[in-house]
């Protein structure tokens, strides 16, 4: 998205370039077109644009990305910084989504 | 024909023992033929409404937006309107401003659009009803499936997020609804921001249906099938555009309402404190003035800042809704009471460090901070928050004395 960038050099996306067989899943399923086909390889042409949504790991036929899931909303990420990640829950149940 | 068993026969004369029982009953007695008595009038009152449907079943009740059923190989499957009711629309409001929002569901499972056959494309999507609303008035004429998976009443990207519009659950409900037995094809149109939870290569490897990666948009969809299947570029873009952002608000605020209140009322009493150890006509001057220009605080952060979201200087939300809360609450602060200087400087810091934190908390509404941001964010930035919270509240204190 055009006008919308958010904080530089802190998304945890990593592509082994040596797995990728170039299928492109990465290309479409990516809502930030972060990624774009080269020459039969994908390539990481806008880190920053990451969003860690994950769609990309999780369609990669050969396990060529990695990303570290998490979920954006700051009073969650409070929670896990108090409770740790496998404990964390939001408010009064079913509050926010 | 069969008479139904159930029925009383017709009496082959006019009965001259039987006594009517009303008026219209005499009326209809001298108005008509004996022999349509027994059966056209009604006893008593209005004619009865129509029978129950074939299809509704103890313990359920057939919705609004279905308009009838249709028979296939594995059962009947509800047809359902594509164009909203008014009460569809009204919903739709409440529910974008938090009234009900956790309970607006439709049932998982096949739905039909138009006159779909063995070859008709099947979608996929979520049983949060506004996705479902959404997705259905943008196939007028089409002749599709809807596969709705139970996405526990929430949309598909978050849904995605939580895996709950996920692979397993995708698998389970082409199982469920048997669905290998109404199409022979074995595709499945899938919303692309659905990728995050479903993995195409599981899906294909454990129900043998391949998944097709739809438009980001329902809209698109009739578009995309007519392409055949081909998505074009804008497709997969995503807009958050001032609508889009505008629509949050009522949600955001309704999230701030609470919290906001008790903090409004700590800050009455705070206000309270004074020269006399307390006073209640301070508490009502000064704190309705406190009041005021918290609550400007809190339209800078949870309207001001959403709406005008990149038209604010940085990309670090906690700065954009702190120059908010400082552009709205100085001039509410100047002329809602004359607190002095100090007193001035302690609600302005106030309102800052509240509209700062209820825009960082907006992050976790849009479509493009990711996690680890949105921690180096909060990091960085709620210590001043804090900091300009605890100095504003002393300054205030102070500056009654």
């Amino acid at each position: 998205m055009k006008h919308f960038r958010y904080l530089e050099n802190v998304s945890t996306i990593r592509l082994d370039v040596e797995r990728c067989v170039g299928c492109g899943a990465c290309e479409t399923v990516c809502p930030h077109q972060v990624f774009s086909l080269d020459q039969g390889k994908a390539k990481l042409m806008d880190r920053d644009a990451c969003m860690e949504c994950g769609a990309c790991a999780l369609n990669c036929p050969t396990q060529a990305i990695s990303v570290s899931p998490g979920v954006g909303c700051a009073a969650y990420i409070i929670q896990t910084w108090i409770k740790g990640p496998e404990k964390a829950a939001c408010g009064t149940g079913g509050g926010c989504c | 024909m069969e008479i139904m068993p159930f029925l009383p026969e017709r009496p082959e004369k006019a009965p001259e023992d039987s006594s009517p029982r009303g008026l219209t009953s005499v009326v209809s007695t001298i108005l008509s033929s004996p022999d349509q008595i027994a059966e056209d009038v009604p006893c008593c009152g209005p004619p009865a409404g129509p029978s129950a449907s074939p299809h509704e079943r103890p313990g359920y009740r057939i919705c609004s937006f279905v308009e009838n059923f249709m028979d296939t190989a594995a059962g009947f499957v509800p047809r359902i309107r594509t164009s909203l009711s008014f009460s569809d629309r009204v919903s739709t409001v409440l529910v974008r401003c938090n009234v009900g929002r956790n309970t607006y569901t439709v049932a998982p499972g096949l739905y039909a659009v138009g006159n779909p056959d063995k070859g008709s494309p099947v979608l996929v999507t979520a049983n949060y009803k506004l996705t479902f609303d959404h997705l259905r008035k943008s196939l007028e004429n089409m002749n599709v499936f809807i596969l709705v998976l139970d996405t526990r009443g929430i949309n598909v990207w978050c849904a995605a997020g939580k895996k709950t519009f996920g692979t397993d659950e995708l698998v389970n409900r082409i199982r469920l609804t048997g669905l290998s037995n109404i199409v022979s094809h074995r595709r499945l149109i899938v919303p692309q921001l659905g990728a995050v939870g479903v993995s195409a290569v599981q899906v294909k490897k454990q129900s043998g249906f391949s998944v097709t990666w739809g438009p980001v948009n329902a809209m698109d969809i009739p578009r995309f099938i007519e392409n055949g299947m081909n998505a074009e570029p804008s497709m997969r873009r995503l807009t958050f555009n001032v609508i889009d952002r505008a629509v949050l608000v009522p949600v955001e605020l309704s999230l701030a309402a609470k919290p906001a209140l008790w903090f409004a009322l700590a800050l009455l009493v705070v206000s309270g404190f004074g020269p006399g150890v307390f006073s209640l006509s301070a508490l009502w001057h000064r704190g309705f003035h406190a009041v005021m220009v918290m609550a400007a605080g809190l339209v800078a952060g949870a309207v001001l800042t959403p709406v005008l979201l990149p038209h604010l200087p940085g990309t670090r939300f906690s700065v954009k809704g702190a120059l908010a809360g400082l552009v709205l609450s100085l001039p509410v602060a100047v002329m809602a009471g004359d607190a002095g200087f100090l007193g001035t400087l302690g609600l302005v810091l106030m309102a800052s460090a509240l509209s700062s934190w209820l825009a960082m908390n907006f992050t976790g509404a849009t479509p493009f901070t990711s996690p680890s941001g949105v921690e180096k964010e909060m990091r960085q930035s709620m210590p001043f928050q804090v900091a300009a919270l605890v100095a504003g509240l002393i300054f205030w204190i102070i500056s009654a004395f």
